[in-house]
């Protein structure tokens, strides 16, 4: 990995923070106002496997920053370089697919985190987090935030125009992250929907990363873990392929 | 004489356009060389599929020898491109941007090359604005700073003077000249076909495609235009000399290859009574070659 992909995870990473009131100020106030309306109508209401609901609100607003703002990143980058025309500057350097690949990825996961950390400062005063078991909380959120990156590549990619990319973001990316079990155990959900949740690989995301705070969840960390290692592999080989490709890069 | 640039063969279809059709091209090391056509000839394709932006159907292209697809990363290194269309990056500063084209190259610590580049092209002063703060020509000017940044051997620049003032375009070719007698190879494509004449060794033509036209300059002038000598007149003008001759708005034009051929065409006007009120006499011009070779009266080349 040469200087080459360093430098373009470096201008990923300086293209949002110069920005950063945008890219991560305003995702930390959204989830603020989320936790403070939702938590004002429920806390004391409901309880989830035994705790209360503001703190089970917590991981999942934050993982849910995580995942959003990873996709945003490397989706409205890539579309935006394309939109304007300046995607020539890394193409025409001797950057390969695989570095182009793993410095937007990188990038987005940065982003990601940044955010994340940013909810989870704003919003842990509100209610008691365990914080029982925060290798998986790390975990979760790598893979999470590298799913939803390398989503974005794609989706960067795919996208000839800016609504283009709000319709794969608003189909696809928010019914995923919103009926993934954010707001509720889906425990709680009747059989059907249950079922469904199950195939939804961003409810492991979510589900996991809770269990880091509370060690308890829904499913089994490790199967949690093995659902999003999978979505994570199959996802970097499909991006990978497609840029290997050249797909709409590289006529 | 080894080759900067070899394109063998080169094909590319867009859907059902043909934008380059069987092209070869040879471009030596150290040339000066031009590229010209009409709008859609090819030319950009041409210049994508040497860097890589453009799949060739098939054929190859190599730079200093290194093919753009199985030895990309090489054959990247030597190539700087400045690219035809007006792109820009508006999160960054002038120099931000020179940098950061620096480290995609893998080039470190860039700063002294970067300031030469800067003060070559008249950007000292606008270093530290943000590129969205430049004029249009200022910003033409970056893209050709970020085409040199990692010092490549082959340059090449799509219409880098379209739509730039004179002040640029001056210092712009001081530049690029020094760099071409320094030893780069410059591929340069422009419509102002004068710059072409002045600037460029060698030249292909390219229509629909296909090279129609590959020479020296001077050959290519030599082959398809000629001196002419023009003048108004008035009187009838005799018979066997108009029919050599083209008129128009009250002006005939009379081609000629040696200057002595002159004087017994002014002996025979004045012997026919006619009066000449003004005359000039126009040099051979790559405008007449262009339109003459697009108008097909160009063999094609043999492969
Ligand atoms: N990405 C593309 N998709 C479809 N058609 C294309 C694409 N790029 C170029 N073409 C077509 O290929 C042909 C050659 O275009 P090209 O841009 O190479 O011409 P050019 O010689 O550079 O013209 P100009 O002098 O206007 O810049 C044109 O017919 C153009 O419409
Ligand atoms: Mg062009």
């Amino acid at each position: 990995m040469g200087h080459g992909f360093s430098t373009l995870f470096y201008k990923e990473v300086l293209r949002f923070w110069k920005v950063a009131s945008q890219t991560v100020a305003a995702p930390v106030l959204t989830s603020l106002l989320y936790l403070l309306i939702f938590s004002h109508v429920l806390e004391g209401h409901v309880r989830i496997h035994g705790i209360a609901y503001t703190a089970f609100l917590i991981p999942g607003l934050v993982m849910m920053s995580v995942l959003q703002n990873a996709f945003a990143n490397s989706s409205s980058s890539l579309i935006q370089s394309k939109v304007t025309g300046n995607i020539v500057f890394v193409l025409l350097p001797p950057i390969s697919y695989f570095e182009f690949f793993l410095a937007y990825v990188l990038a987005s996961v940065v982003r990601g985190i940044v955010v994340g950390a940013g909810v989870l400062l704003a919003t842990f005063w509100f209610a008691p987090l365990g914080f029982a078991e925060p290798a998986w909380i790390l975990a979760f959120a790598l893979m999470g935030g590298a799913i939803l990156g390398s989503l974005g590549v794609i989706a960067g990619i795919w996208a000839d125009k800016f609504d283009q990319l709000a319709a794969f973001q608003n189909f696809l990316i928010m019914p995923l992250t919103f009926l993934s079990g954010v707001f509720y155990s889906i425990k709680s959900l009747p059989p059907f929907w249950q079922e469904l949740s199950r195939w939804n690989p961003v409810f492991y995301m979510i589900d996991g990363f809770r269990h880091g705070f509370f060690g308890v969840s829904d499913a089994s960390p490790w199967l949690s873990l093995a659902v999003v290692g999978g979505c994570l592999v199959l996802l970097t080989v499909f991006t990978l392929n497609l840029l290997k490709r050249g797909y709409k890069l590289r006529a | 004489m080894s080759a900067a640039i070899r394109i063998q063969q080169v094909s590319k279809c867009f859907g059902s356009t043909q934008a380059l059709d069987r092209v070869d091209l040879e471009v030596a090391a150290g040339e000066f060389f031009g590229l010209l056509g009409p709008n859609g000839a090819g030319k950009t394709t041409l210049i994508s599929a040497l860097a890589g932006l453009v799949r060739a159907d098939s054929g190859s292209l190599c730079v200093m020898g290194h093919d753009v697809q199985a030895d990309y990363r090489a054959a990247r290194r030597h190539l700087g491109v400045v690219p035809q269309e007006l792109v820009f990056d508006p999160f960054f500063t002038v120099r931000e941007s020179l940098k950061i084209q620096s480290g995609y190259f893998g080039i470190r610590d860039n700063d002294a090359w970067i300031d030469e580049i800067l003060e070559n092209l008249g950007l000292t002063s606008k270093a530290n604005a943000n590129m969205r703060m430049l004029s249009g020509g200022m910003k033409r000017r970056v893209l050709v700073a970020q085409a040199l940044v990692h010092r490549p051997p082959v340059i090449v620049l799509d219409e880098p003077t379209a739509g730039v003032d004179v002040e640029l375009r001056q210092t712009l070719w001081a530049f690029i000249r020094r760099l071409n007698e320094a030893g780069h190879t410059i591929v340069l494509t422009t419509h102002y076909l004068d710059e072409a004449e002045s600037l460029c060794g060698r030249i292909a033509m390219l229509q629909a495609g296909r090279v129609v036209a590959l020479d020296t300059t001077a050959r290519l002038l030599l082959r398809f235009s000629s001196h002419t000598l023009r003048l108004r007149s008035r009187g009838e003008m005799p018979a066997d000399l108009a029919s050599g001759a083209a008129q128009s708005g009250g002006w005939w034009s009379f081609p000629f290859d040696d200057f002595t051929e002159v004087e017994p065409l002014l002996a025979k006007i004045r012997a026919a009574g006619c009066r000449i009120d003004d005359l000039e006499i126009g040099k051979p011009d790559l405008e007449e070659v262009f339109i003459r070779v697009m108008q097909g009266q160009a063999e094609t080349p043999a492969n």
